[in-house]
């Protein structure tokens, strides 16, 4: 098992690295990326953006650029081209935010699906499971983005129930906590609430199919035990594995939008802005976050789905 | 064999079960009756899609869904199964009696240890403290011959190999002590020698612990090794039942003929083709009308097109009954074939000359 784990962290890093790779050429090649045109600001004349482009050593050749950049994230003294501002402070001061959005959420719609998939498939054919997979639908057809402007358009602009956004800190004050961010999970869940629940489902129906389900009636368990010590047990381990990566997904990057509509001054929100200014550091930055959290979480999973299914123990394949 | 006539522990009465379908209804189960008494060992033959598995789960309650159809009776300790409730069912199962599937391979659940798993047939009907539990399910896997049983039963099914899955599978049937244990083709899935080690098993408690198994396979030889007495089925119905001599050495259906006539013999010269009963079983959908097993058989005649009722046709009562309404005296000659009972002529060098399955 320790060698699973220090053969994982080692392509973690080979990962990580590729990635800043690719991400650094990516924004070298995007046009009107020039940053020191940006950097120096509407009115520069030519003379100045060349000042600035010997300051910040955008003529030197890509790869120094690079090994700069990329020194410069690990030891904290990245600075943003637009805002001038510390790179890593800012992620940092982000990370509360975007964790309290995708922890909330991820809780909210893991119990949600897991009763809905259950259910589903226990009624399989009934009015509930139909009832059932209709809402899971519109739940995935629903873009994040415009759910969100929906969401706060009825329920905080015409009707006053919840904030129009922005964040509370827990440590301030829980209850408000709580309050400001009801939405965002609301938003940030039904997508995920509509997958799960459909997954499940379809993985209950076949387990239900299974011979050792069979077993389990025979041995005169009730149908109740038989469901969640067998059939629900079995049918949640792929939940729990595509749980881990939608996760780091979401931490990742996926909450950009949600946090931008609601204003929540996440590492998103963050990420956002630096797009949509072009702004390379906090790109790379937000990237290489992005990226560490997926790849750790791929192998967080990888490594559960070994605890949960004795037969991927080792690498040996079961007989 | 039973001297007296002691109560039956089962007694299974015209059992009817109907599965709708999308593309109609299936009649699995036509009109079976059976008694399993203690100690006994009775058999059940067929080929696959006779009604023997769906027979065996009915009297368990497990076929038992929206799209199902039971009517019939399964007496058991004064208790109507048919009509009884989920719980009172559930009460029955693994306690009084267990149920053994033809899959060891899959008929574990493969995340839970082996020993968990029998600690859970154990306290699904008992309170007992884990430990006990566990006790004795290591105890009851060293009774099936696993060895290093206090090791092995912390391990998971995958770690088994095919023959000790089936043994940890009867032991953990056999945890509360049941007074019947259906095993339902326990050895279709194992290679033979361990199909003997089995059997052996099963055979051995049964001696011990009178213990009364209903033996589902269709495997003759199995049969001929444990057996105490036989039913044949065929499309749902029991065509043929007796004792173990009287199936092997007086058949009566012509069905049972072509069994016993497709064994593959080693004290005779070996035939051009493995002998065969010609044509397919019938779809269950829409059995033919009269003797099912009409469009078969090769000695058909008329009277054929009703069906035959499940009679004792001897002189001299013995329990041994089948479904075919040829002369008894006639079948002694009409089932010698080539020196041995079978249904066809081997020709060499072409195809079965007797019947292409061309109805009367």
């Amino acid at each position: 098992m320790a060698r699973f784990i220090a053969r994982r962290l080692v392509g973690m890093v080979f990962v990580l690295f590729a990635i800043s790779v690719i991400v650094f050429l990516i924004f070298n090649v995007i046009p009107n990326s020039d940053p020191a045109a940006r950097i120096a600001g509407k009115n520069a004349n030519p003379e100045l953006i060349s000042r600035v482009e010997e300051d910040f050593g955008f003529s030197d050749p890509l790869p120094v650029q690079y090994a700069k950049t990329m020194k410069q994230i690990f030891t904290g003294e990245l600075i943003s081209y637009s805002s001038r501002q510390n790179v890593d402070e800012q992620i940092w001061k982000g990370v509360p935010v975007t964790m309290s959005l995708c922890i909330g959420a991820a809780l909210i719609w893991m119990s949600f699906a897991i009763c809905f998939g259950y259910l589903s498939a226990v009624r399989a054919g009934m009015f509930t499971d139909r009832a059932l997979t209709i809402l899971a639908l519109i739940g995935i057809s629903m873009p994040v983005f415009w759910l969100a402007a929906i969401l706060l358009y009825y329920l905080s602009f015409k009707v006053q129930l919840f904030p129009t956004g922005d964040y509370v800190k827990l440590t301030e004050d829980p209850a408000d906590w709580v309050y400001h961010l009801l939405l965002p999970w609301l938003t940030l869940s039904v997508l995920f609430i509509g997958f799960y629940s459909r997954v499940l489902r379809s993985n209950m129906l076949d387990v239900m199919n299974e011979d050792y389900v069979r077993t389990a009636r025979a041995k005169g368990l009730s149908e109740r035990q038989v469901r969640i010590r067998h059939v629900l047990r079995n049918s949640l381990i792929p939940i729990i594995t595509l749980f881990g990566l939608d996760f780091g997904a979401v931490v990742g990057g996926g909450a950009i939008l949600t946090e931008t509509v609601y204003n929540l001054p996440g590492v998103g929100l963050y990420a956002g802005q630096a797009i949509g200014s072009l702004d390379l550091p906090p790109l790379m930055a937000v990237t290489m976050f992005g990226a560490f959290f997926i790849v750790l979480f791929n192998t967080i999973v990888d490594i559960v789905y070994a605890y949960l299914d004795p037969r991927i123990r080792l690498g040996t394949a079961a007989a | 064999m039973v001297a007296s006539r002691p109560e039956p522990l089962l007694s299974v009465e015209d059992l009817r079960v109907r599965f709708a379908t999308e593309d109609g209804i299936v009649g699995a189960v036509d009109g079976v009756s059976l008694e399993l008494n203690p100690g006994e060992i009775l058999g059940i033959v067929g080929e696959s899609g006779s009604g023997k598995s769906v027979s065996a789960q009915t009297i368990m309650g497990l076929t038992r869904s929206p799209n199902a159809s039971i009517s019939g009776s399964v007496r058991f300790h004064g208790n109507d199964l048919v009509s009884a409730t989920e719980e009172d069912l559930q009460s029955i199962r693994g306690q009084e009696i267990s149920m053994v599937f033809q899959d060891p391979m899959t008929s574990l659940n493969p995340v839970y240890r082996v020993g968990d798993q029998i600690v859970e047939q154990i306290e699904a009907h008992r309170e007992l403290p884990r430990d006990e539990a566990k006790r004795r399910s290591v105890e009851l896997l060293a009774s099936v011959g696993i060895p290093n049983a206090a090791e092995r039963v912390d391990d998971y099914p995958y770690e088994f190999s095919g023959g000790m899955r089936q043994r940890a599978m009867i032991a953990m049937a056999l945890a509360l002590e049941p007074r019947v244990l259906i095993a339902d083709e326990p050895t279709t899935a194992l290679d033979v020698t361990i199909q003997a080690q089995i059997m052996a098993l099963i055979q051995r408690l049964n001696e011990e612990r009178g213990l009364a198994v209903i033996l589902i396979t269709h495997d003759l030889g199995v049969i001929a090794e444990v057996a105490d007495r036989v039913l044949v089925m065929y499309a749902g119905q029991i065509v043929e039942q007796g004792s173990l001599d009287e199936i092997f050495y007086d058949p009566q259906h012509p069905y049972t003929w072509g069994l016993m006539g497709s064994l593959t013999r080693l004290d005779q010269p070996p035939p051009e083709r493995l002998p065969q009963i010609a044509g397919q079983p019938p779809s269950l959908l829409s059995p033919p009308s009269g003797c099912r097993f009409r469009p078969r058989c090769p000695h058909a005649f008329e009277k054929c097109t009703e069906l035959p009722g499940l009679e004792e046709r001897l002189a001299g009562a013995s329990g041994h009954a089948d479904r075919c309404w040829l002369d008894p005296q006639d079948k002694k000659e009409l089932r010698e074939v080539e020196g041995r009972i079978g249904l066809e002529v081997l020709t060499r060098g072409s195809p079965a000359g007797a019947a292409e399955g061309e109805p009367v």
